[in-house]
Formats: structure tokens, C-alpha cells, sequence
């Protein structure tokens, strides 16, 4: 295939992911701007004000960059994730697999369909969280790379799990008992700086707590980690997911016979 | 000239050990219509899965208009229109929209791909439900729908792996048309089915396989030829005396108004009228007992095992 014939591909397959998402909003991004306004609610505003001062902010305004961040993940995981496996279940990702197109653009296509849903939902999500607080982000660049980073490393590892998913119940085994669990305990709703030496040393295995710490320090300019370190992270998971993704797709793991 | 499709000594062994191709050869040549027949679990699906892509080989060698599938796969699949035998679109996405993705992924403008899109629904007869979700088709729509789709990159060798499963005789017909007509125009044509009588109607060579192994490869002339007897069951008008007998033929009587009389090759049909006749028997209709192709179908997997 000639460049563009390849970009046409890539096009074709990003179009559709999100006129698939776009098709079915109520079940893709409403949820996560009712869920978000609920933890504003909740945790900001309710129980919130009783912890008072956490890093040097109000609690509602360090929540917020770890609930952005929240919805960011698991918006561009869930939509690969599914969308993938779905293609698997009803065999029309034989159309992508009789044709030509090279296996990085139909990676390519599906991870940029995760980051536009998480891209669009953060949106929503910042939207709402200004009914809550005020928001003054001190540095666009680094919330601007760390979004992408982050919601194409997730989007890659929903790629990864839609390959292995062999059921619809595969494919909510990885978010409930380990996307979920690490995003709770990655930072979103307290500091490093809480938690004894030990457990604080522990975290720091979580993935999780690089892209919500280089994210915080995007909006409010506080870190539990070293801003370095946390994008060398992100960036390490980053290539070895893509990495793993491309292995999968040109030996045919689970795709073909 | 180039052939249109050359395989040599592919064989594929699945990760449960089952050996479902024993190192096959065929060669179909370009602007052939090309039946592939065998029993179900005799190696068609994996064969066409293999040229596909959809399934690894174990060993051997494919090549598509001269590009090998282990050279340059990306240019054999753009000669390639693949009709599944089971649906495999996104049924909730429309018909239209699932043409125009399919030509999106090789590499056609949008253009191109909305003008081809709405000329092959117009010619399958798609184009009023070409805004309805693929789900809502009948069973005969999604199957030309899928016909649509494999022939939206214009390939050069399209194969159909039991196309007319689940379509009624009208809408078949209409398709054997299309499709004779497309193979007219150039396009090589292989075809899997079950329906014998639809790749006698519709194809100039055969290969039948069985148990992973290609047991003919030969013209449809030449295989039918090969049949020695043929079998005719006559409707008579009057009760048939139970001691019937017709010299020079072999008769059985199934009932008291039917006769079934075989008829060996080189021998003409004439002289059983002319000998019932005399009889005093007339003969109210006739038909062939069973499809002839069947027959050597039949006799040929039987040999084979």
C-alpha cells in the first residue's frame, strides 16, 4: 500500500471508532460526566471540606487532576477494549484482516479512536468539575502530553486485553479487579505523603501513580514524583505495550487459526 | 500467462494436532470459474483461509497473480475479494457504510469508495435498504451484501465460500447471473459449495478435496464424462406389468406407474420409448434420478477414504 492509501485506511478505521462511540454517547460518555459529578459531589464538596488543605490546595482542587485523569483511563481503555473485542465476537475484524492494510495502522486507528473518547470525555469531565472549583492549569504543555501519553498507554493495554478476551465478562475481568484498584490507590485522592514509607515505596510499582502525579503538576504544579521520572515511566509502559500490541497482531495471537 | 492462483504442497496442521491439509497442489488459471468441492471438514475452508489470510499455513507456498503470500501478502490480498461463508459484518452498522469502510481499508478515496458502494448495491438489488442496519437484512441481502463488499476494491480472483447457502432458487439465480457475468468481464471466480448442480452449472474446472488431500483436479467436461450410467425415472400413464423388462437396458420397477432405467454411456435413450411403446406403455414424463455431479462426487470421496 502507497502512504496514502495507508492514511486512507487509517482514516477509515478512525472515523469509524468514533462514529461508534459517537452513535452510542449515552452508554459511552455520559456515564463517566454523571460518575465524575458524583465524586465532585461526594468527595470535593461533602467530605471534602472536612479533610480541608491536602499539598497545599483545597481537596476539591487536588481531586480534581486525579479524576480528570480517572476518566481519561478508563475511557480510552473501555473503548478499545470493547470495540475490539466486538469485532472479534462478530468475525468483522476479518474485513481489516483480508485486506492490505499494515498492522501498525490498524493499532494506530483503534488506540487514536481510545484517545479521542478519553480526550472528549476529559473535556466533559474538566466541564463539569468547573461547576465545583476553579481551575487554572500551570502548564499546558505538560497536561497537553501527559493526556496524550497516558490515554495512549491505556488505550494500547485495552487493545491487549481485547486480543486475549475470549468472552464479554474477559473483557471487565483486567478493569474491575485491576484498572480500578490501581487507579484508587495511584494518588487520585491523596498524597503520597499520607501513606507510611513502606506503602509510599510500594505505590510506586503503580503505573498509575506517574500518570496522575505528572498530571497534577500539569493543572496545580505540585508532585508526589519527579516529573522526569514520571513521563520516562509512562513513556517505558508506553513502547512496551505498543511493542507487545504489534507482536500480537503480526503473529495472528488470537486472530487467526 | 500468469495463473490467477498457484498453491504447492500446502499443508496445515492445527495446535489440537488435527492435519487438515496434506500438502496440496492447484493451480487455477486466470479468468477460470473454479469449483472447489468437498465434503465438510475436507480442507475448503482452511484452504481459503490460508490464501485469506485468516489462517496460518503450516508449510508450502501460495501465490496470487504471482505474488506470494510470504513476499508480499499486502499486494496479494489487494488482488483478493474473499465472500466468508458465515456473516462476519458489524450488524448494527448499515450496508452502505460497511461498503464504503471495506474500500477505506484499501486505500480507495471516499469518492471512489461511495460511487463503487452505491453501484454495487444497485446492481445486487441492495440499494433501498442500503440505510438499514445490516441485522434487519434477510438472509439472501446479507449474503449479496457480503458479494458487495468483496468486490468493492474491484479484486482480480474473488472467492466464494458457499455464497448461495440460505438463498431461495429465484434470488440464486439472479446471483448466478451476476456472477457469470463479473467472470465474463474478467474477474476469476472460485467456488465453494454444496449445491453441486449450482458449480455444474456455473464452473469450467473442479477440484474436489477430501481428508486434506486433492483427489481430481480436471475440466467439468471431462469429469462428467467420466460417469459411465446415467439414471432416468419414467412416469407412465398406465399400470406397469411387474414383469417389465426392456431389452438392452437395465429397468426396475419402483412402482406400478414408475420406471427407473439405467442408461450406459454411448447408449442412446430413444429405443426405451420406442420398446414401451410397443408395450403399450405411454410415458407421461421423465426425470434424472439424481444430480449426475453428485454422483461422481459421491463415488470419488467414497474411493478416496
Amino acid at each position: 500500500m502507497t502512504r496514502y492509501e495507508q492514511y486512507v485506511a487509517f482514516v477509515t478505521i478512525l472515523s469509524k471508532e468514533v462514529r461508534r462511540f459517537m452513535r452510542i454517547w449515552t452508554q459511552t460518555l455520559l456515564p463517566s460526566a454523571i460518575t465524575m459529578s458524583l465524586y465532585f459531589v461526594i468527595f470535593g464538596a461533602l467530605i471534602g471540606k472536612r479533610i480541608g488543605v491536602m499539598g497545599g490546595f483545597s481537596y476539591m482542587e487536588f481531586v480534581v487532576p486525579g479524576l480528570i485523569m480517572m476518566a481519561i483511563v478508563t475511557n480510552s481503555y473501555s473503548n478499545v477494549v470493547s470495540s475490539f473485542f466486538g469485532s472479534k465476537f462478530n468475525h468483522s475484524v476479518e474485513e481489516l484482516l483480508v485486506s492490505p492494510t499494515p498492522n501498525y495502522v490498524i493499532l494506530m486507528g483503534y488506540v487514536l479512536g481510545g484517545v479521542t473518547r478519553g480526550i472528549l470525555v476529559a473535556f466533559i469531565v474538566t466541564g463539569v468539575s468547573l461547576f465545583f472549583t476553579e481551575l487554572h492549569i500551570h502548564s499546558y504543555f505538560v497536561v497537553i502530553v501527559i493526556v496524550l501519553m497516558t490515554s495512549t498507554l491505556f488505550a494500547l493495554a485495552g487493545f491487549i486485553n481485547a486480543v486475549y478476551a475470549n468472552s464479554f465478562d474477559d473483557i471487565s475481568i483486567v478493569p474491575t479487579f485491576i484498572l480500578t484498584p490501581l487507579i484508587y490507590l495511584g494518588g487520585v485522592f491523596y498524597s503520597m505523603d499520607l501513606l507510611p514509607e513502606f506503602w509510599a515505596n510500594v505505590s510506586k510499582l503503580n503505573p498509575l501513580v506517574y500518570v496522575v502525579n505528572a498530571f497534577r503538576y500539569g493543572v496545580l504544579g505540585v508532585s508526589d514524583v519527579s516529573l522526569p521520572f514520571a513521563f520516562g515511566m509512562i513513556s517505558l509502559f508506553t513502547v512496551a505495550a505498543f511493542t507487545f500490541s504489534m507482536y500480537l497482531l503480526n503473529s495472528g495471537t488470537r486472530l487467526r487459526q | 500467462m500468469i495463473a490467477a492462483l498457484t498453491i504447492e504442497n500446502l499443508s496445515k496442521v492445527y495446535g489440537n494436532g488435527f492435519h487438515a491439509l496434506k500438502g496440496i497442489d492447484l493451480k487455477v488459471e486466470q479468468g477460470d470459474f473454479f469449483a472447489l468441492l468437498g465434503p465438510n471438514g475436507a480442507g475448503k475452508s482452511t484452504t481459503i483461509g490460508i490464501i485469506c489470510s485468516l489462517v496460518a499455513k503450516t508449510d508450502g507456498r501460495v501465490s496470487v497473480f504471482d505474488a506470494d503470500i510470504d513476499i508480499n501478502f499486502p499486494k496479494a490480498k489487494k488482488y483478493i475479494g474473499i465472500v466468508p461463508q458465515e456473516f462476519n459484518f458489524n450488524q448494527f452498522v448499515h450496508a452502505e457504510d460497511i461498503l464504503v469502510s471495506q474500500a477505506g481499508y484499501y486505500g480507495l478515496p471516499a469518492t471512489i469508495a461511495r460511487e463503487r458502494a452505491h453501484h454495487y448495491l444497485k446492481k445486487l438489488g441492495l440499494w433501498e435498504k442500503r440505510r438499514v442496519p445490516s441485522r434487519m437484512l434477510s438472509g439472501g441481502m446479507k449474503r449479496r451484501l457480503m458479494i458487495a463488499r468483496a468486490l468493492i476494491h474491484e479484486p482480480r480472483l474473488l472467492i466464494l465460500d458457499e455464497p448461495t447457502a440460505g438463498v431461495d432458487i429465484e434470488m440464486r439465480r439472479s446471483m448466478y447471473d451476476f456472477l457469470k457475468e463479473i467472470n465474463d468481464a474478467g474477474t476469476t471466480i472460485i467456488l465453494t459449495t454444496h449445491y453441486l448442480e449450482e458449480a455444474e452449472a456455473l464452473c469450467r474446472n473442479i477440484a474436489i478435496i477430501n481428508d486434506g488431500k486433492i483427489v481430481e483436479n480436471t475440466s467439468m467436461r471431462s469429469l462428467l464424462q467420466q460417469l459411465n450410467q446415467e439414471a432416468f425415472i419414467l412416469e407412465c400413464s398406465d399400470i406397469l406389468p411387474a414383469d417389465i423388462n426392456v431389452d438392452g437396458y437395465t429397468c426396475n420397477r419402483i412402482d406400478e406407474h414408475s420406471l427407473e432405467i439405467l442408461v450406459e454411456k454411448g447408449q442412446g435413450i430413444n429405443p426405451v420409448f420406442s420398446q414401451l411403446d410397443r408395450q403399450g406403455i405411454n410415458v407421461r414424463s421423465m426425470r434424472n434420478r439424481a444430480n449426475r455431479l453428485e454422483e461422481m462426487f459421491v463415488k470419488l470421496v467414497e474411493g478416496a477414504a
